[in-house]
């Protein structure tokens, strides 16, 4: 007996029914939506309440920022009141707030010098040159930045007291961090040396430093170091606030190190003992590239956070960004502008600090990758 | 064997010669030092020595816990600086954790706007100078707030207006120890519950809602004391008279302003330590105690809590120190603290040094103080292999 062709048609093969397309609430936006606000009561709830927030606090902030704010570029007050900001306020500052007193007839100069240090920046951001050449750059950007502004060497010399805003404090926190390096890489080798005197030195120095307030510091700076310093020694305020600001910096750093100094393991270290390096190439060719490239994000970090720090060197009476927003705010042709000094300078500290963390954790993130 | 890496020769001669000189470099420098600004004390006519701090100060105190006039000397002067330092530090560290806490769950809350408005607040608030908000908090407190004929009145008997917040003042009556004994009673009633559960727990497995018995313990044992002594509590309002209130408990504006600027701002900080503490926790230990049938609660507690606190503290002791070292911002908004005092001081009598070193002791005695009370707390959470 054979089987008909005919057969296998009659065989039962089962046939699943085409799948139900998912349910509506549970794709898409609708179901974008309940999953991530509307997943329980008490989320809903939680929705409606940053919903109301939002509603009461959005249009209000819109409308004073640009709708209603004044634009206009006229170098006096305007004298009917407005419920909007009056960016005019910052336009007649905008000087001020970026180089302080410096004079009008040499400010090619800090901007030849911010446009260098821009440039210098976007470099290091795109990561198109070479890290020994990049590192090299930065250390040697400051003295040319330096002498541009300060002048000597043919330019004509500017006060250093007519320094200020954004450029001075860009200054203190880049100057800060380029020379906090090296010493707190130094303090950090030492922190771990087995000589106990220079490893009770740096700890020390270290501890003393990070137990107290940078206001401290500065104080001590700027009027502890005359006394300290032989008669007929003088060194002006600026310096003696930088160098305060270096010491602070360089302890951090230390710290910073020294945690990449721990993620070395021994192994890199007896390996390289085991085919005959020394002591000093072992530590500056095995064990800091490897360190140093652990601890890129967090010195980042220090960086963001010592740019932040630098504002308070309107204690001991510079004018930096933030002193020279207050001091416009307190100009008596220009009362109550305060909101519009704030919101403008909280802005532009958001935007360098945000960028510099952004870039941090594209490192990390990359180091983690690779 | 642990090879000795840094700065380390492999004779000992050497070693010992290096430390030698380092011993000279630093008595030369500090020989030099001491010269110089003895020599500099003189030329400027300054006192050293602490003898100063017996003086009458003859400035005025704003903000002071303690009864203070400007009689007193330069020693209780600064003192009062350092009980308000550590005022603002313990506040600060209380309320900062509480709304780091809030703002750190509402980073992982499963709802998408909120963990967005908590993102946007916490990159917003660490990417400004804490300086900035401060100067922020103070201008809404003195500018944005009316004068005080046209106060604010949220509740009753409660003002608002630029000369700071004005509360009833509680005057205790007779009986009102016994309330206080009472609330103390309570307290040591939960902690005995608590540790009772702990030990049924343990011995017999048996769950009691500890928890609950604990506050209602709490919550009765002084109410029902309050009901006998018939409530033994007066309040005194604050009142206008003329421009100014007189009376009631005030907040002045620069302390609310440092205090919200500060809390604010570490918050911030606190609020990424919790996100990253909870995020650490590993998926499947959530899955697998949901799958065990622990409620939410319970898993929250005995499963996440436990191991995120372990990231959680190491990162808050140092936003706790931080914050310490921040309080002395104070002097940018002129509030009474250590550092604004101790300012005051240098400007008199220029005795920088020794108030500088009275600073440096006392903001490490508060460091190291939170320092091991921390460090206490994260030996108790870190892992104990059995």
């Amino acid at each position: 007996m054979t089987i008909s062709p005919d057969a296998s048609k009659e065989l039962h093969v089962f046939k699943p029914m085409p799948d139900l397309p998912a349910p509506l609430e549970s794709v898409g936006i609708i179901g974008w939506l309940k999953g991530n606000l509307f997943s329980s009561k008490i989320n809903s709830l939680l929705t409606f309440a940053a919903l109301l927030f939002l509603w009461k606090a959005v249009p209000p902030l819109i409308s004073w920022t640009i709708i209603d704010a004044t634009w206009s570029l006229s170098s006096t007050p305007d004298p009917t009141p407005k419920t909007g900001a009056c960016w005019t306020f910052i336009f007649v500052k905008f000087r001020v707030l970026m180089v302080g007193l410096y004079p009008q007839e040499l400010l090619w100069r800090p901007i030849l010098a911010f446009v260098i240090f821009g440039v210098v920046c976007v470099l290091t951001a795109l990561r198109r040159l070479q890290t020994r050449l990049l590192i090299a750059l930065w250390f040697f950007l400051p003295l040319p930045l330096f002498f541009l502004i300060n002048g000597g060497i043919g330019l004509e010399i500017v006060e250093q007291s007519l320094w200020g805003g954004l450029m001075l404090s860009t200054g203190l926190a880049a100057i800060g961090i380029i020379m906090s390096i090296p010493l707190g890489i130094l303090l950090a080798l030492g922190r771990r040396s087995n000589m106990v005197i220079v490893k009770s030195l740096c700890i020390g120095i270290i501890e003393s430093i990070r137990g107290v307030p940078l206001i401290t510091i500065l104080f001590m700076a700027s009027v502890m170091l005359p006394i300290f310093l032989p008669r007929g020694m003088n060194i002006n305020n600026l310096l003696r606030v930088q160098i305060g600001i270096i010491l602070f910096s360089s302890a951090y750093i230390a710290e910073v190190v020294r945690g990449g100094l721990q993620a070395i393991s021994q192994g890199q270290i007896e390996a390289a003992a085991s085919i005959g390096l020394k002591n000093w190439t072992i530590t500056y060719f095995i064990v800091l590239p490897q360190a140093l490239r652990h601890v890129i994000p967090s010195l980042i970090g220090r960086c963001v956070a010592l740019f932040k720090d630098t504002s308070l060197v309107i204690i001991v009476g510079l004018l930096d960004f933030l002193g020279m927003i207050k001091a416009s705010a307190q100009d008596p042709e220009w009362l109550g502008y305060d909101a519009e000094a704030y919101v403008f300078c909280a802005l532009i500290y958001w935007i360098i600090c945000f960028s510099m963390s952004q870039y941090g954790k594209s490192i990390e993130h990359r180091n983690q990758w690779s | 064997m642990k090879l000795p890496v840094f700065l380390f020769s492999k004779s000992t001669m050497t070693t010992l010669t290096l430390q030698a000189a380092v011993i000279g470099i630093i008595f030369y420098a500090a020989h030099g030092l001491l010269v110089n600004t003895q020599a500099n004390l003189e030329a400027r006519n300054i006192a050293s020595g602490f003898g100063f701090l017996s003086l009458e100060s003859g400035m005025p105190i704003s903000n002071s816990l303690l009864p203070y006039s400007p009689a007193d000397s330069y020693g209780f002067a600064f003192f009062i600086g350092i009980i308000n330092t550590l005022y603002v530090a313990f506040l600060g560290i209380i309320l900062a954790t509480l709304l780091g806490i809030l703002i750190g769950v509402a980073r992982v809350s499963g709802n998408w706007l909120i963990s967005k408005l908590a993102e946007i607040y916490v990159e917003v608030l660490r990417n400004v100078p804490l300086l900035l908000v401060l100067f922020f908090t103070y201008s809404i407190a003195l500018a944005a707030l009316p004068i005080p004929k046209k106060s604010l009145m949220p509740f009753q008997g409660f003002f608002l207006n630029n000369r700071g917040i004005y509360l009833p003042r509680p005057i205790p009556e007779s009986g009102f120890l016994i309330v206080c004994l009472a609330v103390l009673t309570g307290i040591v009633a939960a902690f005995l519950i608590h540790w009772y559960a702990t030990r049924l727990h343990r011995e017999t497995g048996r769950i009691i809602p500890s928890f609950t018995i604990g506050v209602t313990a709490m919550v009765t044992i002084p109410a029902i004391a309050w009901w006998v002594t018939g409530g033994p509590l007066a309040w005194e309002f604050a009142v206008l008279k003329g421009f100014n209130f007189t009376g009631g408990l005030v907040i002045r504006p620069e302390f609310s302003a440092l205090m919200t600027g500060l809390v604010l701002y570490t918050a911030a900080f606190i609020g990424e330590n919790v996100r990253s503490g909870i995020q650490s926790v590993a998926t499947g230990q959530i899955n697998s105690s949901k799958a065990l049938g622990l409620p939410a609660g319970l898993t929250m507690r005995k499963v996440i809590l436990p191991q995120a606190l372990r990231v959680i503290i190491p990162a808050t002791t140092n936003d706790y120190t931080s914050l310490v070292k921040n309080s002395s911002l104070a002097v940018a908004i002129g509030y009474p603290d250590m550092v604004s005092i101790g300012g005051t001081i240098i400007g008199q009598n220029d005795q920088a040094i020794e108030v500088i070193a009275m600073w440096m002791g006392v903001y490490m005695t508060i460091n190291l103080i939170v320092s091991i009370i921390m460090n206490w707390l994260n030996a108790r959470v870190q892992h104990i292999g059995r």
